[in-house]
């Protein structure tokens, strides 16, 4: 394992050895209850709000709207389930509106509430790259939107879409609007009033932070019905105390990730597409799917004609290179993804997906080296 | 990666006893391996139930693997063996014989496919957990030998492999005992120990084949006449398909006890007779896989197992033209399948195996 180099830091992120040194104290040195009434809590008290206030800067929001929570799915299910019960029982709203290409924690969690709950689900329609138009979201809209969620950069190919434009549409008919930047908030720059955002979900382990924290960032939007409820904590919004270390790693992370973001994107876009144009040149049969240039800068992903996604991932790790594809199957039946296929991609084609994303380890030379492994992969499964 | 100072074998994991000890062993004797489970095709509805690729055996072949600290990965082989090996099945049915699924599924889907699948992940061997013996001779030629295991051997389904395949392939247990190898998964903490040993014909998930094939090909069973040697009918049957040779029951109304005899599928009937009308001494193989060298010396006598579990009883053995041979025992043997394999062995030597073509009946 220790020689295999890793390729999927889309899935996670190592925890940064700076983010792990702040955390540290606070397992077993400050460890108290920040609801406790005395010095012990107080004093987890003040780092927890420490760590609220630099989260709520990075996000241009004001602290106490930054509700944090186990990570980025749970403030998915937040957001969505929150939002939409909510606006149905002040406004009688009750459609949602969702692109087709969100991750699974926003997508099952609408179809439940349309399932189960009556709502009605609309999907905005989406580009052969995977991203949404904002005129059709105008499109959308209506008296009775309780919620509208869009993917901020999407984690199985890579697409960043127009976030601060359908904000902007969103914004003049009063209708909440949500993004997963989760894997977003790694690489570009965070702005919920710039992007005109009523409700964004970040988590931790994407960015070089621990796994099993999040947040769910607000702004200007009060009514969210509380979805896990019990003790006050989170402006009584999340019930249940707040872990520590993890959020103060989680703030630390943020930090580190929305710092710099020039110049490390710039590294990462040079490998990104001397990745894409070399696989695309050396590798008969390959496509890139997501958009050439509106990607993440670190995102790299493709289908190939012919090939078993999942066996082609094996392959690769037997090689030595540690990848991911969209329809990632640890027990041999896959079917193929569901963002690829609202793309316009043949399930046939669908299921030899690969996704290859980079992190501050990766090189040059190990780029050079995947795509040598990944070429010869193909020409042997392909005989 | 690690430079090439180990050698690459992987082992085909359903996530029981026998391939984890496999496993385990190679991991001692100093190979890199890799474990790898194929995901073969079960009826929609019924993935639950097959016996070596179900979600737990998943899940204990994993849990094995990172005991063992080896990568783990499944293949997705379904539509392979649904197109190989399924239809190989029903195909055999509808000719009116009664195929060995097993014996095919090792010659194509494991040491086809799967064999390619693990050379390209640069492997030099194929290893499993079945109970046999590989030796090289003299000669440089591979030898196929029963386990050690008598009461476990399975050679026999081994015995549709070519001397190319057999020399890729390690097997580790075969010369074990069942109750060794539990004990050396049971030292191990292996969570495979006491796992019941696998039925055959995985695809079907414990269900009885008729009920199979009445789901998935009612065509082929086509209702036709029971008949005795004369050709007198005597009743009507459901469809040949469903009639084993040597079978008493189910022959409908039929009050003596009378037994399947064999099947004439020109005619699509069902030949039956007396206890004492059973059996044939002599058959014949069409294509023969030999495992052993015949050019220098012909084995003229043999012992010969006509099923998987059926004794090895000794035989004449004599080539015909065309490559095919024919099979005499001293006295009549009950029960003689075409579509199933018959296999020759040598004492513990397997010869080799061919699927029987043609029973003599006088």
């Amino acid at each position: 394992m220790t020689n295999s180099v890793y390729f999927d830091y889309a899935a996670t992120t190592p925890v940064s050895p700076d983010v792990l040194k702040v955390m540290i104290p606070y397992f077993s040195e400050i460890f108290g209850n920040p609801s406790s009434i005395h010095q012990w809590g107080q004093s987890a008290e003040a780092v927890l709000e420490k760590a609220r206030s630099r989260c709520g800067k990075v996000l241009n929001i004001p602290s106490e709207n930054v509700i944090f929570t186990s990570g980025g799915t749970e403030s998915d299910n937040f957001a969505m389930r929150g939002c939409a019960f909510s606006r149905r029982k002040l406004y009688g709203a009750d459609e949602i509106v969702i692109s087709p290409v969100e991750h699974d924690a926003v997508s099952k969690t609408a179809i439940q509430l349309r399932d189960e709950f009556g709502f009605v689900l609309k999907i905005l329609p989406v580009d052969q790259f995977g991203m949404v138009d904002p005129d059709t979201v105008r499109n959308l809209l209506t008296k009775k939107t309780a919620i509208v969620s869009v993917i901020y950069g999407n984690n199985e190919i890579g697409t960043i879409n127009p976030i601060a434009e359908i904000g902007r549409i969103c914004q003049e008919q009063n209708i909440p609007f949500h993004s997963d930047a989760v894997q977003a908030a790694a690489h570009l720059p965070m702005d919920m009033v710039r992007d005109h955002l009523n409700l964004i979900s970040i988590g931790a382990h994407k960015m070089y932070g621990p796994k099993g924290v999040g947040l769910l960032g607000l702004n200007s939007i009060s009514d969210l019905l509380p979805v896990q409820t019990g003790g006050g904590q989170e402006n009584h919004k999340r019930a249940g105390t707040q872990n520590i270390p993890l959020i103060i790693g989680l703030a630390e992370a943020f930090y580190l990730a929305q710092n710099n973001i020039e110049e490390r994107n710039a590294r990462f876009s040079y490998l990104r597409d001397r990745l894409i144009c070399k696989i695309l040149h050396e590798i008969s049969g390959s496509q890139l799917t997501g958009h050439p240039t509106r990607r993440l800068p670190n995102h790299a992903s493709f289908v190939f004609d012919g090939i078993d996604g999942n066996r082609l991932l094996m392959y690769l790790d037997a090689r030595g290179f540690a990848c991911s594809s969209g329809s990632a199957c640890k027990v041999g039946s896959p079917s193929p993804s569901g963002v690829l296929l609202a793309l316009g991609i043949q399930p046939e084609l669908a299921l030899g997906s690969l996704r290859i994303t980079l992190g501050d380890k990766s090189t040059e030379m190990q780029v050079d080296a995947l795509v040598q492994a990944l070429a010869e992969s193909i020409q042997r499964m392909r005989k | 990666m690690k430079a090439g100072l180990k050698e690459k074998v992987v082992v085909g994991m359903s996530g029981g006893v026998d391939s984890s000890v496999a496993a385990l062993l190679l991991k001692q004797q100093g190979y890199d391996v890799t474990g790898i489970m194929l995901r073969l095709w079960t009826e929609p509805g019924k993935e639950c139930e097959n016996s070596c690729c179900t979600p737990e055996a998943m899940t204990a072949a994993r849990r094995v693997a990172s005991m063992l600290e080896i990568p783990f990965y499944v293949i997705d082989a379904r539509d392979l063996f649904r197109k190989e090996i399924v239809e190989f099945f029903f195909d055999g049915y509808r000719s009116g014989i009664t195929p060995n699924p097993c014996v095919r599924c090792n010659q194509v889907i494991r040491w086809g496919f799967f064999l390619q699948e693990t050379q390209n992940l640069g492997a030099s061997y194929l290893a499993t957990g079945h109970y046999a013996r590989l030796e090289q001779g003299r000669d440089g030629r591979i030898i196929l030998k029963k386990g050690l295991d008598e009461g476990k051997d399975q050679s026999y389904v081994l015995s549709g492999l070519t001397q190319e395949q057999l020399r890729a392939t390690i097997l580790p247990i075969g010369d074990l005992e069942k109750r060794v190898v539990r004990d050396i998964a049971r030292n191990f903490n292996l969570p495979t120990a006491e796992k019941k040993d696998s039925q055959d014909l995985c695809f079907l998930a414990g269900d009885d084949y008729r009920h199979f094939l009445r789901r998935m090909v009612p065509e082929i069973l086509e209702p036709g006449p029971i008949v005795d040697v004369n050709g007198k009918k005597l009743g009507e049957h459901t469809g040949l398909p469903e009639y084993t040779i040597g079978q008493r029951k189910g022959l409908g109304a039929i009050q003596e006890p009378y037994y399947v005899l064999r099947k004439e599928i020109e005619t699509n009937s069902l030949v039956i007779g007396k206890k004492e009308e059973l059996g044939s001494d002599t058959f014949f193989i069409e294509t023969m896989n030999w495992i052993s060298d015949i050019s220098t010396s012909f084995p003229e006598k043999a012992e010969v197992k006509i099923r998987y579990k059926a004794p090895a009883v000794p035989a004449s053995i004599s080539l015909r033209g065309n490559g095919a041979i024919c099979v005499k025992f001293d006295n009549k043997i009950r029960d003689i399948t075409p579509g199933q394999q018959a296999v020759l062995y040598d004492g513990d030597v397997c010869l080799g195996g061919g699927i029987i073509s043609q029973v003599a009946y006088k």
